[in-house]
């Protein structure tokens, strides 16, 4: 790493901290693993499924709503705010490349959601397997977790600087973040649960509908995760996790080509900005 | 001549069918201090955007000590200190300094001497939240020193500021061009920036209308000395037959005349001691000056 992102890096997540981002994504985070753990431990013993692989499931299908949006609040201002203010101009007009910045928010905004998952997850992981007992399974369940959230984390941060790239402006920048995640997290599912009910033929339904939802990287994330938890409740779209045409691995290369597609595409629209 | 760290060659830049910058031709060399005056939309930010690399010339070259802006010799040489500017409010002052220290490649242990030059020694670790306006234009200005750089760019540095902080704003930059740095600051008047830079550039409407230290201006812009003569009742029609001028109402009349023949006219006002109320002469100031280049030439294009 050199002198010029690095600087950018410990600005931006010394921000990120300075603003609470990081504490506020630890307190939201924890709070809903310990709370979804505490209610589901009850069920456990009627499952024969620990703790721990329970919540993992129970977790993943919340963090699909949870880390985009931490991961979009925390980004979407980041080139926009600089504009607005001036303060990008001042930046720009040193010998810094732009890819360099776009490097540089982009791996400490990065890590500001994967220390707030850390220490949330890992906090309220350690107090279930404590409180409820575990085992083997439920650990390796809860790892998934943590490290494939902390990719979704990275994919949603890419999203929301590009798109503050592109914006230029604060307000159009926070439109497009919310728009963003109504459609990758919320519209998405339902239109495909929409179309998989109206298509008649079996092919759609087996063959096609599994790889339009594992192209959603929020999806895919939850699909990953859901996939190899065998005693997983699920239903709705999720229970296409047990019937997967093809290996669960699949979901984790859709989330690094969506990673590296964010980056190259920020990359890009960063150098198009005029301060 | 020496060698100008900045050298504009007859740039122009168009934002479709808007020409922001038309056949501009403007050099500043080392330890100078040139003010580019203009109204609002004159131009200035477009030329320090060309300057900064941000924007490229439709015509023309712009080099920065011999490079091409936007390349890293030029940016290095060069920076920057935009009319706005807020840095993030949780960070503090030495905070903001160290990292453009990092982006600029420049050596940390230089901050502490930067924050005292600027007067901020003792708000180092202060948050920038904290700050007054000039504080933080204080603060923008150390940053602007950060590197020692070669050229200044300084837009509209001090609107906004009281007079004791323009002083000392003023008092940095003069400091800094004593040590060889070339300054390129905007502003809105010449009052603001009179006895503060060695040259006056004045641009309106995308062309460069003068370009001179401010007697050369004045004198080119040999503008004429206003009288106004206010007689006693009844008697202003004999002093306008006499004097000539223009009536300003029943008493009152105005006569312009070049500066050197300001005082033969006095002279003879005295014949006409006896019907004069009061005397009160205009003599043309900043303002009269920088309007004379800016709209005058204008109505004209």
């Amino acid at each position: 790493m050199n002198t010029r992102i690095g600087t950018i890096f410990a600005q931006e997540f010394r921000l990120a901290r300075r603003n609470l981002w990081v504490g506020l994504a630890t307190g939201i985070l924890g709070l809903f693993a310990v709370v979804l753990g505490v209610f589901g431990a009850g069920q456990g013993a009627a499952l024969d499924a620990d703790a721990l692989t329970l919540t993992a499931a129970s977790l993943a299908t919340l963090s699909v709503y949870l880390i985009p949006l931490i991961a979009l609040l925390m980004s979407y201002d980041s080139f926009a705010g600089e504009i607005e203010r001036g303060a990008l101009a001042l930046t720009l007009a040193s010998p810094v490349r732009r890819w360099e910045i776009f490097v540089g928010k982009f791996a400490a905004q990065s890590l500001a959601v994967g220390v707030a998952i850390l220490l949330a997850f890992g906090a309220a992981g350690a107090f279930l397997a404590l409180s409820f007992g575990t085992g083997s399974e439920g650990i390796a369940a809860w790892m998934r977790l943590m490290a494939t959230a902390f990719v979704l984390g990275s994919v949603f941060v890419g999203f929301g600087l590009m798109l503050s790239a592109m914006a230029g402006r604060t307000a159009t920048a926070a439109a497009s973040a919310v728009g963003l995640w109504l459609v990758l997290v919320v519209i998405y599912d339902l239109a495909l649960l929409g179309s998989v009910m109206a298509a008649s033929d079996g092919i759609f339904a087996s063959q096609v509908f599994p790889w339009l939802v594992v192209a959603n990287p929020a999806d895919a994330f939850r699909l990953f995760n859901l996939a190899l938890i065998e005693t997983a409740p699920v239903a709705g779209i999720d229970g296409l996790a047990s019937t997967l045409p093809f290996p669960p691995t699949v979901a984790l290369a859709v989330l690094g080509l969506w990673l590296s597609a964010v980056l190259a595409l920020g990359i890009r629209r960063t150098k198009r900005i005029v301060p | 001549m020496t060698q100008s760290i900045l050298d504009i060659r007859n740039v122009s830049l168009s934002f479709g069918p808007l020409k922001a910058l038309d056949g501009v031709t403007l050099a500043v060399s080392p330890g100078e201090r040139l003010a580019l005056l203009g109204h609002n939309g004159a131009g200035k930010s477009t030329l320090f955007k060309a300057i900064l690399g941000f924007l490229a010339p439709g015509e023309g070259t712009i080099t920065v000590a011999g490079h091409r802006p936007g390349s890293d010799a030029a940016r290095i040489a060069m920076s920057y200190l935009p009319e706005v500017v807020s840095f993030p409010q949780s960070l503090t002052g030495r905070e903001v300094l160290a990292y453009f220290s990092g982006l600029r490649g420049a050596s940390r242990s230089e901050i502490n001497g930067l924050l005292d030059r600027v007067g901020l020694a003792d708000a180092a670790e202060r948050r920038v939240r904290t700050y007054s306006k000039g504080m933080r234009q204080r603060l923008g200005l150390a940053q602007a020193l950060i590197g020692a750089p070669r050229l200044l760019l300084l837009d509209e540095p001090t609107s906004g500021l009281d007079p004791v902080s323009r002083h000392d704003f003023y008092t940095v930059i003069a400091e800094a061009a004593a040590r060889g740095c070339a300054v390129l600051l905007s502003s809105h008047g010449l009052e603001e920036v009179q006895g503060q830079t060695d040259r006056v550039a004045i641009l309106s409407r995308g062309r460069l209308r003068a370009s001179g230290t401010l007697a050369e201006l004045a004198a080119a812009a040999a503008l004429r000395t206003t009288i106004r003569v206010t007689a006693k009742q009844g008697h202003a029609d004999r002093l306008q037959a006499d004097l000539g001028g223009r009536r300003v109402n029943g008493c009152r009349l105005d006569i312009d005349c070049a500066p050197d023949a300001k005082l033969g006219l006095l002279l003879q006002l005295g014949h006409h001691r006896d019907v004069l109320h009061e005397i009160d002469v205009f003599a043309p100031g900043l303002n009269d000056i920088y309007r004379h280049f800016s709209d005058h030439e204008g109505d004209q294009a």
